[in-house]
Parts: structure tokens; sequence; C-alpha cells
């Protein structure tokens, strides 16, 4: 078994805003597309009958029925949630699932991993990823080798997937401090916690979609006047007399 | 425990080079990182004026279609009967001198026995330009079956589009209201656009059957029935209108309300009242008296009365301020109750009116009169596939130009914007050009917009001269051509046959095609002398799709990745509201196969050919390449494919070409902008600051102030002709559908589709795109294609439970002219009437280098087998186009269902024989690659890692 750190410096992870997400996948495929280069996730007969293959973030549509009103559609990315309490790393036999120290990212060393699929089993949220050609657990590492990176420029020192975010739905910063832009984020909108009664206490939150509520009834436009009894005429008159 | 030593910061590529995508016709700025001469990740530019770094699902894929299986390899030469999918290679030689040898002899004798359709419409002026030098009449690109109805609502009323050709004033809007946009061809523009929105906490409506897409963040969802757009957007004015909530100084102003039309029974009925210099007019409210419509200080009359003559304001006023325009008279056919469209109507008009906005910026108007500053209306539109593929699409689009003009929400701040060239008036397009003379280029370019019978693309004898009927009476506007027509009309020899049809990745044998499997049939189906009905196809594509395998003759094209391109003023460019903007692609990597950049090869067929500007007096080819045409072709003296880096390689717009100007674009990332003076940035099309910038670009040669056509005088003069008024006269058989059709005043009718409604089909049934493929040529993409590889019918909770479907059931879905065998699911937010699959999921089983048991080709399916590219029999022996009457764009939407639960099936029908793989695009099978596996093992071995 692995031992989380005792504490972590800071507690980086994503802000994920639900009531901006239109589910079309670019971090999907970003992520895919930086990591693929990075970890390899390989795919099994990508252009066959029964493609699969490794992906570190997926985006589901949920349908929802609120209590009252319209029925809505809620599109939700899912990646690892970088975990306080990460039981992917606790059930490791191996050491090869760990919790950084200094930034709380949780990631895997892939040359320690035997692909047994404890953390897989172990983690509540289903953010793991075997790598079917390498027999090795991939998960999210938060684009570790981009956010320190320093052959990149310094603006694209971000995960792929919140720099291609088409709308913005997503922020990445450090969420053990109250003043970080993603801290506001969550405290303005009252980000939450997936799946709190786990008790994992994941580091990522989600903003829940903004109440929608629709627009007051007593708000009516009045009719400048009885049309029926005026004619347009009348109305013209009514209407042009304020120009 | 140490924790592992990671490395922090791996040197991410070798190279970045940075070019324009093209996995859909977004046109984002990508940077495409090289690794030892590969591409190995692709990003968005940040610098980039369409999507400023970010970077949709589509676009970091693009890695893929380089890669892709179902890539050609070479040039191919049909060798079994057509459609069995048995080629053989060939040189480029071959090939392009067989493509000569059939085109000249057509060149020689009938030029208009050639047709040349695109199905994607970026680089038209090339194509276009190409055709016409050839001299056939038959051209056109996609947008007939796509989106025209937007496209030409949106010029003929003012003078530019939606599509991708506009964009809200995002940063100040204050409300947002989408009509039937799940994704759209500004895809990441927009998606920009709706975070900004969301993070000011601005209001976003949608109205969509679907809720999908974009329609899942709305604020508000209107669930409208398909096809009632129109009913609900006229409704809405008919509030503003009660209300008195229209903006009276701006159409006064900017628009054509308070020209006079004319009353006098005859032939100029309708029209506007003309003065002795032929000019309209407006009453002055000064004098009372007839004033010029664009004098200095005139302050027009919405409301005059002269001689018996009304303004256009009056027609309006009278026509939607009618009992049947109130929502309480249209509620339940829209689908949406009263007091809904009157809050919407609320709030349109009190964001509009009541939180008004002011920008600190004076200008000049064309008429001469300064303005100490630009008043906005905060109200913006976005709108597209969902009011447009219906065959009353052109008039519910102009319904909605309508709405914001009145609300004075177009060219202000806060509303929406045009983007140059545009806005630029319906006069300033040019006319049809159509008469082939055997040996001669056309007169003029193909596409253009109509304003009198007399300009209509019709032969002495008034029949057609287009093989897709455009721009005949049947659907006069039809500014994109109707290539969703061409297939059935020229098998039908109706109006007449031609011999070779020339496609360019163009899909008619599968989802682009309405009615497909009779198209399929259509292209093998032979004369009793033993010759196909459609004796020559030849295709340029890069990847074995459906339609390639019905070739005679394949040119294989080259990814976006591998080629030269520009995304030119001339066609579509890239421009912003504040800006022009233009770009390039150029080859990121070099090919590795026998394959050629299309319009490389299509320059190339032009100087073989001989055409006119392609080939000098000795017979060599003009240009070397595209990349050749690119720098040095001129449209105008001054003006060619690229507006940057011209003459010495500083001058804008005009100058002389510059032999450097590709460089100096792969230098600055791949694009050029020339940004709109602050004094020009709103009110272009009556802005003096505008007018003269735009001159100066090269976009016309004089300025060119317009005012909006609320009334528009091209489409009474149709109506007067199908009134009996005019030498040139419809067919009788049209006049009333005309009359109709053609009002000057937006209008609503019933979709035709709804006719067969009555007879068992009550529900609607649409398709929605996937944004992950919206308008992508890579939906069989390795990694796309396992985020969107099935596609399921959608039921409404009501049609659900009435018909006692399961989880797991099948729906036989019945349309007045097919029948599918789909699997169905269950949606709850969606119109009651409405039932919906993915777009362009479902493909022939062997297409795309496919495995043919792929879900796509099992399961998977199309809508299109229950369309009929025309409309049912009507008794008079002629082919009634299933299309918009003014545009003849396809009328998709128009389809009515009925649906049947049926018990699970193993593959949705109808299915089509197996498609054998394309000789050139790779064999797929899923027989595991036990070598690269066992290279794998072995390396986890080594490592001393478990197996």
């Amino acid at each position: 078994m692995t031992s989380l750190p005792p504490r972590v410096e800071r507690k980086l992870g994503l802000v994920i805003d639900l009531d901006t997400c239109v589910g079309c996948h670019a971090c999907v495929t970003a992520c895919k597309g930086w990591n693929d280069q990075g970890a390899g996730l390989s795919d099994q007969d990508p252009h066959g009958a029964d493609p699969s293959g490794t992906f570190l973030n997926r985006v589901h549509s949920y349908q929802v029925q609120p209590a009252a009103g319209a029925p809505q559609i809620v599109n939700f990315p899912r990646s690892c949630l970088h975990c306080d309490k990460a039981p992917c790393v606790t059930v490791c036999p191996t050491g090869a699932s760990y919790k950084r120290a200094e930034d709380g990212i949780v990631l895997v060393d892939a040359a320690a991993c035997i692909g047994c699929g404890l953390c897989a089993w172990a983690c509540p949220y289903g953010a793991r990823e075997m790598d079917a050609a390498e027999g090795v657990m991939k998960k999210c590492t938060l684009c570790v080798d981009r956010i320190y990176n320093e052959a990149l420029p310094e603006a694209d020192r971000l995960p792929a997937c919140v720099r291609t975010c088409p709308t913005g739905a997503r922020h990445f910063g450090d969420l053990s401090d109250p003043e970080s832009e993603v801290s506001l984020l969550v405290a303005e909108r009252g980000g939450y916690d997936l799946m709190p009664e786990m008790g994992t206490a994941p580091v990522n939150r989600y903003l829940p979609p903004r109440p929608k509520p629709r627009p007051a009834q007593a708000s009516l436009l009045a009719p400048l006047l009885d049309i029926q009894a005026t004619g347009i005429a009348g109305w013209l008159d009514r209407l042009l007399g304020r120009l | 425990m140490s924790q592992p030593v990671v490395d922090l910061s791996p040197r991410p590529s070798d190279e970045i080079r940075q070019t324009t995508c093209y996995m859909c016709a977004c046109r984002c700025g990508i940077n495409v990182h090289l690794k030892s001469g590969k591409v190995s990740y692709i990003e968005g530019n940040r610098d980039h004026p369409v999507n400023r770094g970010v970077l949709c699902a589509k676009g970091a894929s693009g890695i893929r279609q380089i890669t892709a299986p179902s890539r050609l390899r070479a040039p191919m030469r049909r060798v079994g009967p057509r459609g069995s999918g048995a080629f053989e290679e060939i040189s480029w030689d071959e090939a392009l001198a067989t493509a000569v040898g059939w085109m000249a002899p057509l060149r020689a004798t009938a030029p208009e026995k050639l047709a040349f359709f695109t199905g994607r419409d970026q680089s038209q002026s090339l194509t276009g330009w190409w055709a016409q030098a050839f001299g056939t009449p038959n051209y056109a690109a996609h947008g007939g079956f796509c989106s025209v109805n937007m496209a030409a609502a949106g010029i003929y009323t003012i003078g530019g589009a939606f599509w991708e050709f506009g964009a809200p004033d995002w940063d100040r809007t204050r409300l947002f209201v989408m009509f039937g946009v799940a994704e759209d061809h500004d895809s990441n523009p927009i998606k920009i656009g709706l975070g900004k929105l969301k993070a000011r906490g601005v209001r976003v409506i949608a109205v969509n059957p679907i809720r999908t897409g974009y329609n899942a963040i709305a604020d508000d969802w209107l669930g409208i029935t398909p096809g009632t757009d129109g009913l609900l957007i006229l409704s809405l004015i008919h509030c503003l209108l009660e209300a008195g909530k229209v903006d009276l100084d701006y159409l006064a102003r900017w628009t054509n309300a308070p020209l006079m039309v004319n009353a006098t029974e005859g032939p100029e009925k309708g029209l506007f009242l003309r003065n002795a210099e032929s000019q309209p007019f407006v009453i002055d409210r000064r004098t009372g008296q007839p004033a010029p419509w664009d004098g200095k200080g005139v302050e027009p009359d919405l409301g005059a009365l002269w001689q018996g003559h009304r303004t256009v304001f009056r027609h309006l006023a009278e026509r939607y301020l009618a009992p049947d325009h109130a929502p309480e008279a249209v509620a339940g056919r829209v689908g949406i109750p009263a007091p809904r469209i009157r809050a919407l109507a609320a709030d349109l008009a009190r964001t509009a009116f009541d939180e008004a906005i002011v920008l600190d910026q004076p200008w000049t108007d064309f008429r001469g009169d300064r303005h100490a500053a630009m008043p906005g209306r905060p109200v913006s539109f976005h709108a597209m596939r969902g009011i447009s593929a219906h065959s009353n699409g052109f008039q519910t689009a102009r319904a909605l130009h309508l709405l914001q003009i009145l609300l004075g929400a177009v060219e202000v701040p806060g509303g929406y914007r045009l983007k140059p060239p545009y806005p630029k008036p319906m006069e300033a397009h040019p006319t049809p050009h159509f008469a082939a003379v055997p040996g001669r280029p056309l007169s003029g370019p193909h596409l253009g917009y109509v304003r009198t019978p007399e300009q209509l693309a019709l032969k002495p004898d008034g029949s057609p001269a287009r093989i897709d009927k455009a721009f005949s009476w049947e659907n006069p506007f039809s500014a994109h051509g109707l290539m969703h027509m061409v297939i059935p009309n020229a098998h039908a020899g109706d109006p007449y046959r031609i011999d070779t049809l020339f496609l360019y990745m163009a899909n008619m044998a599968w989802n682009s095609s309405m009615n497909t499997a009779k198209v399929m049939e259509m292209l093998t189906e032979r004369d009793a002398a033993g010759d196909y009905l459609v004796p020559r196809i030849i295709c340029a594509d890069a990847y074995a799709s459906e339609m390639v395998a019905y070739a005679d003759l394949i040119l294989p094209d080259t990814t976006y990745l591998e080629r030269h391109d520009c995304i030119s003023l001339l066609d579509r460019p890239i421009s912003e509201p504040g800006a022009a903007g233009d770009a390039i692609r150029w080859p990121v990597v070099a090919a590795d196969r026998d394959v050629r950049g299309f319009q490389s090869v299509l320059l190339d067929l032009g100087a073989r050919l001989g055409l006119p500007g392609m080939a000098e007096a000795d017979g060599s080819p003009t240009y070397r390449d595209y990349a050749d045409y690119i720098v040095r072709h001129q449209r105008k003296p001054g003006v060619g494919p690229l507006m940057g880096f011209r003459g010495d390689g500083e001058e804008t717009g005009r100058g002389a070409p510059n032999p450097a100007q590709l460089d100096r674009y792969i230098a600055q990332g791949g694009f050029f902008q020339a940004h709109v003076p602050a004094e020009a940035a709103f009110y272009k099309p009556w802005n003096a600051a505008y007018q003269d910038w735009a001159v100066a670009m090269g976009f016309y040669e004089s300025p060119q102030p317009y005012l909006f056509a609320l009334w528009s005088e091209p489409m009474r003069r149709f109506q007067l002709a199908a009134e009996g008024h005019g030498a040139l006269q419809p067919p009788d058989r049209l006049r009333s559908q005309l009359r109709q059709a053609m009002d000057p005043l937006p209008i609503w009718y019933p979709p035709f589709g709804d006719a067969a409604a009555p007879y068992g089909y009550p529900l609607h049934a649409l398709t929605q795109r996937p944004m992950a493929m919206y308008h992508s040529w890579g939906s069989q993409n390795g990694w796309l294609r396992q985020i969107h590889g099935r596609n399921t019918l959608y039921l409404p909770t009501g049609v659900w439970e009435e018909g006692g479907f399961a989880e797991g059931d099948w729906a036989r879905v019945t349309s007045p002219t097919g029948v599918i065998e789909v699997p169905a699911a269950h949606m709850a937010a969606l119109n009651p009437l409405t039932v919906w699959t993915w777009n362009a999921i479902g493909k022939r089983r062997g297409a795309w280098a496919l495995h043919p048991d792929a879900p796509e080709g099992t399961t998977g399916f199309l809508l299109n087998h229950l369309i009929h590219e025309l409309l049912p029999e009507r008794g008079d022996g002629l082919r009634w186009s299933n299309s918009d009457p003014v545009t003849g764009q396809a009328a998709w939407f128009d389809l009515r269902v009925r649906v049947d639960r049926i018990a699970p099936q193993d593959a949705s029908r109808p299915q089509f024989a197996v498609l054998p793989a394309v000789a050139g695009a790779a064999q797929n099978s899923s027989r595991k690659n036990f070598a690269k596996d066992f290279a794998k093992s072995l390396a986890r071995t080594v490592r001393g890692r478990r197996p």
C-alpha cells in the first residue's frame, strides 16, 4: 500500500463550469493529443468494429429534469480530480500511484505500475484508464509536463484541456490559496465537490449550472392603445407623435 | 518514500509550423508541432483572430487524418462495373490525359455537358473561375443543400448574412437569441462568444426543437415545432409593434421603411415610387413633400401617405399588427404558449430600449450628416440550418432580419455586426451568367443575385439553362445552385443530359443526397445501348468516401496539412467585424504518397485544356501550381487572392503581386489582418469612413451605401410577373407558388412537407450534427469515431410512452417515400412532435476504410432514405423539387414521419452491398497487429514489467 504525503504545499486542480460547457469534446482530443506523444495513449482497432482507446478526459452528457421547467442537458467532463485523500494511491501495491507533495498532483509512475487495476477499482470517479497496449494504468497528469515546462511560452504553461477549451469553461489554479482566481470562482459560483460522500476530498471542483429563472410575466409589454378601436391610423399617430 | 523524478520540461517538439485548420469550415489558426519531420501535436494559434488559441475536438484530431487508412494513394481508373469498387492505379499523366480527353471535346461542342460541383465551398474563387473559363454554366458548391436560405435572405435584406459572415457584438450584447443552431460554421468563435456571455451573466435564449449543442447551456429554451420559426418571429414583431417598441429613428434613417410604395394598379404596383431621376423617395417630415432618400438633413416620415401611396412602414404595420400574428393565434402551431412568446418580446424590447448603450465615437453618414456618438441596442441573434433547411426558410430568415432591424440591432454596438467585405448591397453582387458557347468562356460568374426575371438563367425557349435548374422560375434566387438536384436531373435528362460529372469533396452517393438509395441506382443505371445515364464521373477527394466508389476516374487529393490554400477575401475570408482578414495553408509536411493538391490539379487541367488565364499562347501553363496562382493571379488590377504584403510587401488590399507574399504570410503565422478604423467600426453600410476604407481595400470601386431592405423590390418583381405583368412570364403552374413565396414582406407559410401530415405522418424528423464532427470530412477519424461512432433515433417522452418503447427497442420510421429501421432511445428535452438523430455518423459498410462491421455501417443510419428530392407527384407529369421555392435550398427539415416500435435488430435498414476497399486506401481489418504487439511486449519484458 502507498502513503499519501502528510501535507501538500499547493493543491493544483481544475474548476469546470457546467453552466458554460457545451460538450464539444475539445478538451478530450487536446488531452489525447498532448499525452499521446508524452505518455503514449494507445488505441485498439481505431478503424475497426469495436474501437477503444485510452482517453484521460472524457465528456458525458446527462439529461436532467428540474423540479420545475424544461428538461436540461448537462455536459460533464470527467478526469482525475487529484483528491486530497486519493484512494487510488493508498490502494496501490507498488507505489506506482502517488500524490506529489509540492502540488498535490496524482501521478502514476509507469515504471513501477504492474497494471493490476486496483486503483481503477478504488477510484469512485472512473478516472483511470488502463492502456491496453502497455498494460499500464494512465491518468490525467494535470499536464505536469506543461505547467512547469520552461520550453513552453509562459502563457502555455497550462493543462492542454484548459488551453484549448473554446468556451473558457475550464480553469486551472491553486485551490489551496483562497485568493486564487479558481478559489474565488468556486466561492462566487458555489463550486462543489463531486460525490463528497466518498470521502476522497477531491481538489477539482465543478461549478453548477446557474438557476435558469423564467422571465417575469409581470414585465409584459403594454399595447400603445387599443388598435382594434383606433385602427392603424390611430396607432401610427400615437407611435410617430413621439418621434 | 521519495517521489519519482518527473521530467517537467520535455521539449514539446522540434519545430512549430503555423497554418490553417481544415477539419471543418471554421478556418482556425493552428500550431502544427513536428518531431522528426512528422506531425506530433496540433494546438490552436494564440495570435489567430478566429480562434485565439483555442481549438475544437476536430482540430486536435487532424493528426489522425494524415494517417487515416481511408486515404487514397494514387490516381485510379475504374476497371469493373461502376460502383463495384474495382479500380486500378494509374499515373498522374494518364489520369490527367483521361480527364482532358473527356473534357476537351465537350468544351469544343457543348460545354454545358460538363457539370462541376464542389462539396466544399472554400476556394470558390478558383473553382468558379475555372468553370467560367471552361464555359459550362453547370457549376456550384454545396450551399444549395446547406444553408443558402440564410445566405440569400441575408444578402437581400441586410447585405450580409449570419453564417460566419457576421457576429454578435459579444463584448457588449446583453441578450443573445439563437434560432436553429446546435453548432455552426463559425464554431470556435461562437463558443468563445458564448463563454464571454456566460462569464458576464448575459442571458442566452435558445429556440430549437432539440436541446443539444449550444442549446444545452441556454438560460431559456423554447422547444419550437419545426418549420414554425417564421410564425414565432412574426408574432414577436406583432408584439413589438403593438407596444410601439421599434427603433423609429433607425428605421427612418437606415432602412427602406420610409420609401413610398406604388399603389397604382398595374405593372408598377408594389414597386417603389421613383422621382425624375429614377430614384426612390421619401416624404420629408419638415415639408410633407417628396425628398431624396439620401438627401442631407432629410427627415423621412415613416407614416407618410402621399397621393394614395403608402410607406413600407405602413404596409408592414398593417400586416403584422393583424390579429392572425398575435401570440394567442400562433401558439398552438408553434408549440410555445402565448405568454412565453409575449415574455420573449418583452425581453427583447427591454434590453434593446431600456438597456440601450452609447459608444462615444463621432462619425459621419453617407448623407453627410455628422453624428456625435454611436447608439447601440445590445440584443443579438444567431440562426442557421434549423430555420434555413425548410421550404419556408428564405422567408423565415428574412423575418428574423426584419426583427433585428425593427429593434435597431444590426451594425450597432451590442447588436449583430457584419465582417468585411460585408456589408455589401445586393446590387454590388453579380447576376448569374449561364450562356454556354462552344470553345468560349462564360461571360461572367455563374452565381449571383437576381433582381429581375430577365436575369434568370433561362434558355431562349424558357427552359432552365442549368442542369440544377438554379435561377429558374422554380427557384429564382438560387444563389448557391442546387447541388442536390444535379444527379437526379442528369439521370432524368431534365432539363437535359450531361456527359461528365466532376465532383470535388462531395458525398453525393451518401449523406449529401436526398433519397440516397435511389441516387446510387441513378449512378449505375444504363440506357438501352448499355451506356450509363450519367456517362462519366470524376471524383477528386483525399479519402475513400461512398461517392468515390462510383467514380470512373479518381484524382486523389492531399490532406490540408500537405498543400497550399488561400482563405481569401474573394470568397470566404477570416474577417472579424473589426478587421478584414485572410489566411493561407501551406505544406507543413510533405505528402507520403502519389497525391496532389486539388487546386493545383485543377490549374494543371486548365492549362492542358488551354483555358484562358491558365495557359500561355505557346500552350505552357500560366501557373506552376496553386501557390504560384495565389501569388500572381489578379482578379482585377492590383487585387489578388491575398490582401496582405502586396507590392513591395507593405501594401494592403491593392498592390502588385509580390513574389515573397507567401513567405511573409508564413512568417506571420499564416494570416493577415487589416483593421477597420474606429470611426468605421459600426453603422458600416452608411458610414462614410467605412465606405472609404472599403474602397481603399479593394472591396469595391466606389462607396456603396444602401438601405436595409424590409420591402424587397426584387421579390415584388417576381410577384408581378406571377400576376401577369411584364414580358417574361412564368409557367402557369408556378404562378401561385411565386405569388406566395415571393412576397416582398416576410411571410410564413407551412413547410411543403406538412402537406403529408394528415396522411399518417404526425412527427417531424430532424438531424443535428455533433460538435466533434460538424462540417468535418473526418468523421472516420480514429479518435473522433470513438467519441461519436453510433447514432440512435431520439424520441420525445410522449412518443416513447405511447409507442410502448423500452430501452433497447428499435423503431421503424416511415415517411411518405421511405422506411428505415433503426435503434431508438428516449430524450425528454425535445419538442413533443420531433424525433431526431445525429447526422454524418451512419456510413455505408466498407466505406472510409472502416471495418465492414463498424457500428457506423451496421447500426448507424441516415434519415436521407426518408427524404425524396422531389415532392409527391401532382398528376401533372412534372418533377417538383423538394426545395425552397425562392432559393432552391434542400428542404431537409420538412420531413414528416411516423414511428413504430419494433424488436431489436442486428442491423439498421436499409443496408447496401459492402463496398470493397478502394485500391490505394488501406484495407482495414480488426486483426491485431501481432508484430507491433510483440514489440511492445518485448519492450516491457526488457524493462522488467509484467507482460
